[in-house]
């Protein structure tokens, strides 16, 4: 490994190329924060993947501190707000319920428990629009005006104390999901198997969607909290050295987390190339170790976990605590947002409370995204609730849709989308089978099974070929074809 | 409320800004072949342009399409074929191709990105079998009363032959023309033309390819902006040099020199704005390379061994036809492929 390395024990020999990052250097958007041959030199050492795309970052409130949102009058909370068997209700119509109290348990080991996220009573549990915009059973909260933001249940954990078993189960209970979009129960990824072995937590501070600045601000805020969250999952997860990887553009973040760095040299910090989608498991984990998850297959078989920033900064922060998952940071921005930055937004507020506070009245023909514009999900109704997996809420108005929706042409054959395509796919090839519905074609030939939807070929296509959403139309196709 | 599926981002490029500026990088080659040539030059330009505009209008009204003027592809068309057909080619022959580039090239195939070969040569194949003296009677650089008379054969009536020019020739005289190009002089003749001539457009060519220095500089503003993919111009123009390098060293003297090689017969205006043709070549990596050095060798064993002084036009056109099958043999490496 002879890649620059951050650390106390391995700054000896790595951090000698690279100028050293100053502890609060202007961030200016659009300018590199380095300059001068050595900078030169760093990047074309510094680790990256090929192929993706270099989006304009539009980063835009870096300098302000993560902010709160007032608490909206009603709350929303999806019992399925993670990949896994929905939470069971534990509480019944008309019930008080107090801010961090356990209301929904976990249904099984795939599954996470939900805590109240402020006081109230229970109005209903009737099905209302997920995340995702279809129906499922929910839970609705009245919120008392007078909900305090502070939390009062829970009570502290001596993790020293406790075993693997009991440390895994506790993670599971303050209802602890990945926090980078995909929301799966983080006890069930930390628990590796007995025959599997992990020696490397890879921690994801990338945040390579542009818009987003939700976990560059709480690496910024909360370094010791995310490295204490680093420790819980090495002990949880058997690994033996964690590598924050963290894009060259965000210096603030290096420089604040550097100094709670473990002396040992077992917890280091990389710099990657700032590039879409670095974020990605298979490409972050190409930067750093240069290792190629093999297709089809998952980081564990390299002896690999993969952790987002938010995640373990929450966790370090709620476990030692012992208070469950009710909140998190949330980015609020596009031309639609008045009020741009980042909030802690409890679950279950709903869009259209959001935008009533933050939004533009005056933005019409918006569209409401959930999670980066690059990979999010627009959403269908208002009604839609944060959930534990929503990064940010963007509003793009329609200025920002014509250019793209308005005219399309043929293929031309540029190799545009082939030159970003980060899995070496060939969407060009793929997109002209597509239209033949080829489906079977596309699978097994052209390895439509690698495209993880990032969407590279779709940004650069010069024809306005929505080549990503017709992939992602053939393998919902495939999908449903499929005997299950 | 609007709703996409994603990504809700756009790089913001699109198909008419590449395609003109494409055409912006053509026009100092046209600029500079009107200063050399004159009025027959800016005629021939505009004549096949106009000519390509209108076959492809008339396609859009016949197939009932919308307006495709707006991509600006057949102004490429039409200004590429200019720039390779002779000086004093008659303007109606210029019309013909024109027409021919569009419809036998494009349209037939259902337009923009659905052609197989480049249109601009299928035009200049057709006329180069229809006109065989028109299309290798060359006219001298910078005769004096270029920029107030044409060439006379430039003017000739349609569906005639075209007018002589030997008595205009000989009028203008300009030292040193010869009526024959560089490659062809070196062919039956064992003639070397000197380097500086060719770059400074001096030597008797086709409209657009005298200068390969101007070619090469507006090549790299493309590349700089990243309109034309670099590989290919690299492949072709590299495969050819080390091909008339190797057949100058080893077959000796009758192999002509290797500047000649690669400042005439269009090598450069080919590799650089016919074999790039977006729609025509490969995409994936390995095949681009393939595809590059596929047209330069092919280029290099028409001139030695063929019955032809030039062959780039159909060095590319093998390629064209070549493309589809190196994308299908030799896709890109998909990541993680090397199973354990
Ligand atoms: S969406 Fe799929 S095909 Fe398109 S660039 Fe990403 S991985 Fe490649
Ligand atoms: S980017 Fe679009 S136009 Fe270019 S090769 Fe890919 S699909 Fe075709």
């Amino acid at each position: 490994m002879d890649r620059p390395v951050y650390s106390e024990a391995g700054s000896a020999k790595g951090l000698s190329l690279l100028p050293a990052p100053p502890a609060h250097p202007p961030l200016v958007e659009g300018q590199h924060p380095s300059h001068g041959l050595a900078s030169l030199f760093s990047s074309w050492r510094r680790g990256t993947f090929q192929r993706g795309v270099h989006p304009a970052p539009h980063k835009g409130t870096l300098d302000q501190p993560i902010k709160r949102m007032p608490f909206p009058r009603k709350l929303v909370l999806p019992l399925a707000q993670h990949i896994g068997k929905p939470s069971v209700p534990l509480v019944a119509v008309g019930e008080e319920v107090a801010r961090g109290q356990l209301i929904a348990r976990a249904d099984g080991a795939l599954s996470a428990p939900i805590h109240a996220p402020a006081d109230g009573v229970i109005e209903a549990i009737t099905p209302r629009p997920n995340t995702r915009g279809a129906w499922t059973d929910a839970i609705v909260l009245r919120v008392y005006e007078a909900s305090t933001q502070e939390v009062r249940c829970g009570e502290p954990l001596d993790l020293d104390a406790l075993d693997h078993t009991q440390l895994i189960a506790a993670i599971q209970q303050i209802g602890m999901v990945g926090l980078g979009g995909a929301a799966f129960p983080s006890h069930a990824k930390l628990n590796v198997p007995a025959d599997k072995q992990v020696h490397t937590l890879i921690v994801n501070g990338c945040e390579c969607e542009p818009y987003l600045t939700c976990d560059y601000k709480l690496m910024r805020e909360w370094p010791a909290e995310l490295l204490a969250g680093i420790r819980i999952a090495l002990r949880a997860s058997g690994a033996t050295r964690a590598i924050i990887g963290v894009e060259d553009n965000k210096l603030d973040a290096m420089a604040a987390i550097r100094p709670h760095l473990s002396a040992d040299g077992s917890i280091t910090l990389q710099a990657v190339a700032t590039k879409y989608p670095q974020g990605a498991e298979k490409m972050l984990i190409k930067s750093l170790l240069g290792l190629d998850v093999p297709n089809g297959g998952l980081p564990s078989q390299l002896g690999l976990v993969v952790h987002n920033v938010g995640t373990l900064a929450l966790l370090g922060r709620l476990l030692p605590r012992g208070q469950g998952l009710i909140e998190r940071v949330v980015t609020l921005a596009g031309p639609g947002i008045k009020k741009p930055g980042d909030y802690w937004i409890p679950f279950g507020t709903t869009l259209r409370s959001i935008l009533d506070w933050a939004g533009d009245p005056d933005c019409k023909e918006r569209e409401v995204i959930l999670g980066g514009p690059m990979m999010g999900q627009a959403a269908s109704t208002l009604d839609i609730p944060v959930s534990k997996g929503t990064s940010g809420i963007l509003v793009f108005d329609k200025r920002m849709l014509e250019p793209i929706t308005k005219q399309s042409w043929a293929c031309i054959h540029c190799s545009e989308c082939v030159n970003a395509c980060p899995m070496g796919l060939n969407p060009s090839q793929l997109g002209m089978l597509s239209a033949k519905l080829e489906f079977d074609e596309m699978a097994e030939h052209y390895h439509l099974g690698d495209c993880f939807e990032c969407g590279c070929c779709s940004y650069v296509c010069p024809s306005h070929i929505p080549l990503v959403q017709q992939f992602r139309a053939a393998k919902a196709f495939l999908r449903e074809r499929k005997p299950t | 409320m609007q709703l996409r599926a994603s990504p809700h981002l756009h790089s913001g490029r699109d198909v008419p800004t590449i395609m003109r500026h494409v055409v912006y990088a053509l026009l100092p080659v046209c600029a500079f072949s009107i200063w050399q040539y004159g009025l027959s030059s800016l005629a021939l330009i505009v004549t096949v342009t106009l000519s390509c505009l209108f076959a492809e209008r008339l396609s859009n009204k016949l197939s009932g399409t919308v307006n495709t003027l707006s991509d600006w592809s057949a102004t490429i068309t039409g200004v590429l074929l200019a720039l390779t057909l002779p000086p004093a080619f008659p303007l109606w022959m210029g019309a013909v191709a024109g027409l021919t580039a569009v419809w036998l090239g494009k349209s037939l195939f259902g337009g923009l990105g659905h052609n197989p070969f480049n249109p601009a040569l299928v035009g200049r194949a057709f006329v180069q079998a229809a006109f065989p003296t028109a299309i290798t009677t060359w006219a001298p650089a910078f005769a004096p009363q270029r920029f107030t008379e044409f060439i006379p054969s430039s003017l000739t009536l349609p569906l005639m032959q075209p007018n002589d020019i030997s008595a205009w020739v000989a009028a203008n005289m300009v030292d040193g023309f010869t009526g024959a190009t560089p490659l062809a002089r070196w062919k039956f003749e064992q003639f070397v033309y000197p380097v500086e001539d060719m770059i400074t457009g001096a030597a008797s060519a086709s409209t657009g390819e005298t200068s390969a220095l101007l070619l090469v500089v507006c090549g790299l503003y493309l590349i700089a902006r990243k309109f034309m993919d670099w590989r290919i111009p690299v492949a072709v123009v590299g495969s050819a040099l080390l091909l008339a390098l190797a057949f100058r060293l080893f077959g000796g003297d009758e192999y002509p020199p290797v500047h000649l090689v690669l400042l005439s017969g269009g090598l450069m205006l080919g590799a650089l704005f016919m074999a790039t043709d977006m729609a025509t070549s490969p995409v994936s990596p390995r095949a681009v390379w393939a595809y590059g050095a596929i047209i330069g060798t092919v280029t290099i064993l028409i001139r030695y061994f063929g019955g032809l002084t030039e062959g780039v036009m159909y060095a590319i056109l093998f390629g064209n036809a070549l493309a589809p099958l190196l994308d299908k043999y030799l896709q890109p490496k998909v990541f993680g492929a090397h199973k354990k």
